[in-house]
């Protein structure tokens, strides 16, 4: 059917092919998985494939970054309809550098799994969810419509939930249906809030919502807003709704653990930023001692819980919960250093939480256990784990000169700057979690590492190649979290950008076309 | 019919809610569900309620003659009601599991993943 010149809604000339960078990535990654679970059967080739799948992705994100580090946020809207009435994918640069971080931590831990797995494993359709979980990752990432946003989120829950009950062992399931109930009720009021939010304001596509918000009642979208806390906050395991993830991410095996820890929390806690800071600003203004203190009760509880903890992995699944502490602290402080140190800690957590827990799956194969009182004298045996354990602790804590020193150090400046009662307080939870996190975790590695073990074991030695391949996975994740660490400055060049378009979102806006058609 | 719908809606998420809030594995499951439709009769709900016509275009013209109803929320329900009941279906098979191989459906029972005896941590370094 031919569409009439003057219609307004549809987009008349073929989309430049630079743009299909955006969809892209989630395009392939769909693709991969679909292909992969028909061919789940084939062993060797599927590794290779997923891995071939996930390089091309890389690339795309990277061609990505630098076509927005040339002309600013980029947006692509789907099946001809402008918006606000078509979909549309939008990347600025903090969702595309995440969305790269992802596929980056996604590669190693699939590495590291293919040394990890058992061999009576093969056939069981891991690597078609691995790449579904990403293309829910890469698409929350970059999508500018809040409803795709929760379809999505869903993806990304479906696989999740496929991968943490591969294997059927009865901790799996357990914590898979405290995961499962929980997230899928996240979702769920996430939903409600859409909702209302197309009930006040008629759009859901986020430039959209940014025009129309200011002439809506501020009392209704507050109430929006903190409904979108809430359900973001389930999501990212925010202080009082937390303790599903202790429950259920020490269950599966540590690649998927490690790609939970990596991916699916920050997530959320992305999707909070990016719903308070730049959709909402007006009711993130009015939520603000709110946000402050589920920051400050999440950055000290967190690592409190770490402290009494005796399982490796849920002690550890605490300090995950203080990070994303930090983050909501960085929500809470509307300045410039404040939104950028919680996105470079967003990228900090993905590569450090993700390396960490592979670190905790090598610990956990040596000894046996997984009690850290069952542990120890790994030190003489294995001095590169301990080192490894020890450095990323220190980046978690956010000790220099590793990658986690720097958004701390920025969360820092920007309460300071916002002064007051609410960034002093923030500023000291800040430091009181470095503590806290640096006793859990040094405590963990005297234990683990320092003391002798309990009972007389065998010293086990390292064996080529699938013990080299998984130490080697998570070494060089821990390069990467060094190197960034040493050399912050094309990071500190992304979050002045990122950090700029996210307090001002004219760029992020024109990036739509909306601006000056009048409706 | 706004109103009704509303009250309605409110029923469905406090059903819901107070479902969710029981120990048995089947009656948070249909919680989960009756506060979905809830949230689902919210959109639709929130997308105007109007007895206008179907939002079809007629031969002919260009855009519609009169009125129509909203599409874009029974667009969004649709969606939402297909994603929630392929979440639906895996909970309910991962509850029939988690009752085989746990011997449980109540959630208090369910300690494997955490266990209620767990030791106080070391106390020294």
């Amino acid at each position: 059917m031919a569409v009439p010149a003057d219609f307004p809604a549809m987009i008349e000339t073929a989309t430049p092919a630079s743009e299909w960078v955006i969809v892209l990535p989630v395009a392939l990654a769909l693709l991969g998985s679909a292909i992969l679970v028909m061919l789940r059967k084939g062993s060797a080739i599927l590794a290779v494939l997923s891995g071939l799948v996930i390089l091309a992705m890389i690339a795309c994100e990277i061609a990505l970054i630098l076509r927005i580090v040339e002309v600013g946020p980029v947006s692509m809207t789907m099946g001809k309809w402008l918006p606000p009435f078509g979909i549309s994918f939008t990347a600025d640069l903090f969702g595309a550098v995440f969305a790269l971080a992802a596929a980056v931590v996604t590669l190693f831990v699939l590495i590291y799994a293919e040394a990890d797995r058992p061999p009576e494993a093969r056939g069981d359709g891991f690597h078609g969810m691995l790449l579904l979980l990403l293309a829910g990752v890469t698409g929350s990432f970059l999508t500018g419509d809040l409803f795709n946003l929760y379809v999505w989120f869903e993806v990304m829950l479906i696989a999740s939930f496929g991968l943490l009950v591969l294997g059927g062992r009865p901790i799996q399931l357990d914590g898979a249906v405290k995961y499962g109930f929980l997230n899928f009720l996240a979702t769920s009021f996430f939903l409600l809030s859409l909702g209302l939010l197309y009930g006040l304001v008629g759009t859901l596509n986020m430039a959209d919502i940014l025009q129309v918000a200011p002439s809506a009642n501020p009392a209704a979208m507050t109430a929006v807003a903190g409904l979108l806390l809430l359900a973001f906050g389930m999501k990212a395991a925010a202080f009082p709704v937390n303790n599903w993830l202790p429950a259920s991410y020490h269950a599966p095996p540590a690649a998927v653990a490690a790609l939970f820890a990596g991916l699916l929390t920050k997530v959320g806690i992305y999707a909070l930023l990016r719903a308070l800071v730049v959709v909402l600003p007006a009711s993130r203004d009015l939520l603000e001692p709110v946000l402050a203190l589920v920051a400050i009760a999440t950055l000290v509880i967190g690592p409190l819980g770490a402290i009494a903890e005796t399982n490796l992995r849920r002690a550890v699944g605490f300090m995950l919960i203080g990070g994303i502490g930090a983050v909501m602290a960085g929500i809470a402080i509307p300045n410039a250093a404040g939104v950028g140190g919680a996105g470079l800690y967003i990228l900090h957590a993905m590569v450090s939480m993700a390396a960490f827990y592979l670190v905790l799956g090598i610990i956990e194969r040596r000894t046996g256990q997984v009690d850290s009182r069952q542990m120890g004298g790994i030190y003489a045996s294995n001095t590169a784990i301990s080192i490894l354990f020890f450095v990323l602790m220190l980046a978690i804590a956010g000790l220099p000169p590793f990658l986690g020193f720097w958004p701390k150090l920025l969360l820092i400046e920007g309460g300071l700057t916002m002064g007051g009662w609410t960034g002093g307080l923030l500023v000291g939870a800040i430091l009181v979690n470095a503590a806290l996190t640096l006793i859990a975790g040094s405590r963990l590695w005297a234990h683990i590492f320092w003391r002798p073990a309990p009972q007389e074991q065998e010293p086990k030695s390292a064996i080529w190649p699938r013990e080299w391949v998984r130490g080697g996975a998570a070494a060089l994740l821990t390069v990467i979290v060094v190197a960034a660490g040493l050399w912050p400055n094309p990071l500190f060049e992304v979050v002045r950008t990122g950090a700029a378009d996210m307090l001002d979102s004219s760029r992020y806006v024109e990036a739509f076309g909306l601006r000056g058609d009048g409706s | 019919m706004d109103q009704t719908l509303a009250i309605v809606v409110g029923l469905f998420i406090a059903m819901g809610i107070f479902l969710l809030l029981s120990r048995s594995l089947i009656r948070m499951l249909l919680g989960l569900t009756i506060f979905g439709n809830g949230v689902n009769l919210l959109i639709f709900t929130g997308g105007r309620l109007t007895r206008e016509a179907a939002p079809i275009v007629a031969p002919g013209l260009d855009q519609p003659a009169g009125i129509i109803a909203n599409p874009l929320p029974q667009a969004l329900i649709l969606t939402a009601i297909v994603i929630g009941f392929a979440m639906f279906s895996f909970l309910l098979v991962l509850a029939f599991r988690a009752y085989q191989t746990l011997d449980a459906d109540n959630t208090d029972n369910m300690r494997v993943a955490e266990p209620a005896d767990a030791p106080n941590p070391p106390l020294s370094y």
